[in-house]
């Protein structure tokens, strides 16, 4: 887990009673939190728990119905250009031109995020993310492993405050998934970034985060260190806390 | 962060040029089918000429069927201008890049900004050589008609603009199944923006319809041009008119559809 000394009390993410229906369906009903500087958060629940859509609303790409959500103090819904150059994600579902090369990608996402010295900081991904090898390969031709490298490679390209991960060692191997997450404790570390991530991986969330918010049919069902809410629910694990919660056996127990 | 940005802006256009320099057939297309059509109108009017000439039309008629190769040559930039800007939008699609660059600081005018000067460069290249063949083949010097070039490629690159822009939003909003409009829409507006004959030709009520279109207005104005050797300038003002309206609509339906994807929450994950 990583180091909690390092967060501090400043709400950097801040979601208020954050409603979103499509249709009839409640993706996530009237949800309330607020996360720390520096702190490593994960959203953690089963398919269509609400995870990507409080993302995709802390991003400001989903509209809420109701509610807000502010990150670094502003409104996502109204006024996100204000600190998109302060932020930045990556998502298994979004991908970068293929025909380009990666240097290249990084090049066009360095400036769009208004990046002063291009040249050196590509340098500096490339070294720390093992990205040399194939910095001139079209993305189009990476693995799922190197794919994912660069990925995070763009992710940090502007170096965020705030960092929002989707699933980020979907479909890595072991060891490749072990590696990103020592890169993104590094990259907190040095920073003193807050990121927020959705994952599906119980190992990765209690390595990773100081806190998880565990959601259910679109609503927090609990909130909480890692080691808090397994010693809670009196399990020896995270996975075992989630099946618990995932199959209506937490009520139960806690 | 400052309100409009030149250098997001040009870090958009390498992302397109990275690509349309990455493939050499990617840019022999962009001069392959405008040639081609080119070629193929080019000798329809030199058998019109032909036969003109043996039914003694003493070369009213032929100068009439000279209308047809500029009108195709004038066609074909809207129509290439139109691509140029969709097809730069749906590399983003196509690549599942939406969401990058949407989540990235790039404002969606610079984006728009990136797209229409992405429009102009694909024209650039696929047509001004299209031009040169034409003058070589057929005797036809698109740019010996001076400034009325201009004022013909100015219109047909803003209704191009205001159409890419629409198109777009639809795509944003409704996803690749809204592809096909891209496309498909200059299409259905051709028959009434009176590409290769006079709007009298149609219908009364039609016509009302076709001088809704600011593209009528420009192949008025060459056929005035060519036939009766008349720059009519109230034609172009007025088409400049209705195109700065498209434009403005286009801008306002773009902003709006980019707003029902956030409100539907479509945005990440788009493509195909």
């Amino acid at each position: 887990m990583s180091d909690a000394g390092a967060a501090s009390s400043t709400v950097v993410i801040s979601a208020r009673a954050l409603h979103k229906a499509f249709k009839k369906v409640q993706a996530v009903d009237s949800i309330s939190f607020d996360i720390a500087a520096g702190s490593t958060t994960a959203l953690l629940g089963g398919n269509g728990a609400g995870k990507t859509t409080t993302i995709g609303m802390i991003m400001g790409l989903i509209l809420p119905t109701s509610g807000s959500v502010r990150v670094l103090g502003v409104d996502m819904a109204r006024e996100r250009h204000r600190v998109l150059a302060r932020m930045n994600f990556e998502s298994p579902y979004v991908d970068m031109p293929h025909r380009l090369t990666v240097r290249q990608n990084l090049k066009v996402f360095a400036g769009l995020y208004g990046v002063a010295d291009v040249a050196s900081r590509i340098a500096v991904l490339a070294e720390s993310l093992a990205l040399e090898e194939f910095l001139d390969r079209q993305a189009g031709k990476l693995s799922a492993g190197q794919k994912t490298r660069v990925a995070l490679a763009k992710a940090l390209i502007n170096e965020p405050e705030v960092l929002l991960l989707d699933e980020p060692t979907a479909s890595l191997d072991p060891d490749t998934a072990d590696w990103v997450r020592s890169r993104l404790e590094d990259y907190r570390r040095r920073r003193n970034a807050t990121i927020l991530l959705a994952s599906h991986n119980m190992a990765e969330v209690e390595r990773l985060c100081d806190r998880v918010i565990i959601l259910k049919a679109g609503r927090v069902v609990d909130d909480g260190a890692p080691h808090d809410l397994i010693a809670k629910y009196g399990r020896d694990n995270l996975e075992e806390v989630f099946l618990d919660i995932a199959r209506g056996r937490a009520a139960a127990l806690a | 962060m400052s309100g409009f940005s030149l250098r997001r802006i040009i870090a958009m256009l390498s992302r397109y040029l990275y690509v349309l320099r990455s493939s050499w057939p990617r840019i022999a297309e962009l001069v392959y089918w405008p040639a081609i059509q080119m070629f193929t109108w080019g000798f329809l009017q030199t058998y019109i000429n032909a036969q003109a000439n043996v039914a003694g039309f003493n070369g009213r008629f032929a100068v009439a069927a000279g209308t047809l190769i500029g009108a195709l040559l004038l066609w074909d930039s809207l129509f290439r201008a139109q691509l140029g800007f969709s097809l730069s939008f749906l590399e983003e699609m196509w690549s599942r890049n939406m969401a990058n660059i949407l989540m990235s600081p790039l404002r969606p005018l610079e984006f728009v900004a990136a797209l229409m000067t992405m429009s102009v460069i694909r024209l650039v290249i696929g047509i001004v050589p299209v031009t040169l063949l034409a003058f070589w083949f057929f005797g036809f010097n698109l740019w010996g008609l001076g400034f009325a070039v201009v004022a013909f490629f100015v219109n047909l690159v803003l209704t191009s603009w205001a159409i890419g822009l629409f198109v777009s939003g639809l795509v944003l909003r409704n996803g690749m199944g809204a592809e096909a409009i891209a496309w498909s829409i200059l299409f259905f507006v051709m028959p009434f923006a009176c590409v290769y004959y006079p709007v009298a030709t149609l219908p009364f009520w039609l016509q009302w319809v076709a001088w809704c279109l600011p593209p009528t207005y420009v192949f008025e104005g060459l056929r005035a041009l060519l036939v009766a050797h008349l720059f009519r300038g109230d034609l172009m003002v007025e088409a400049l008119a209705i195109n700065t309206a498209l434009l403005v609509a286009g801008a306002f339906a773009f902003l709006g559809l980019l707003d029902s994807a956030r409100r539907a929450g479509s945005l990440l994950q788009m493509g195909e």
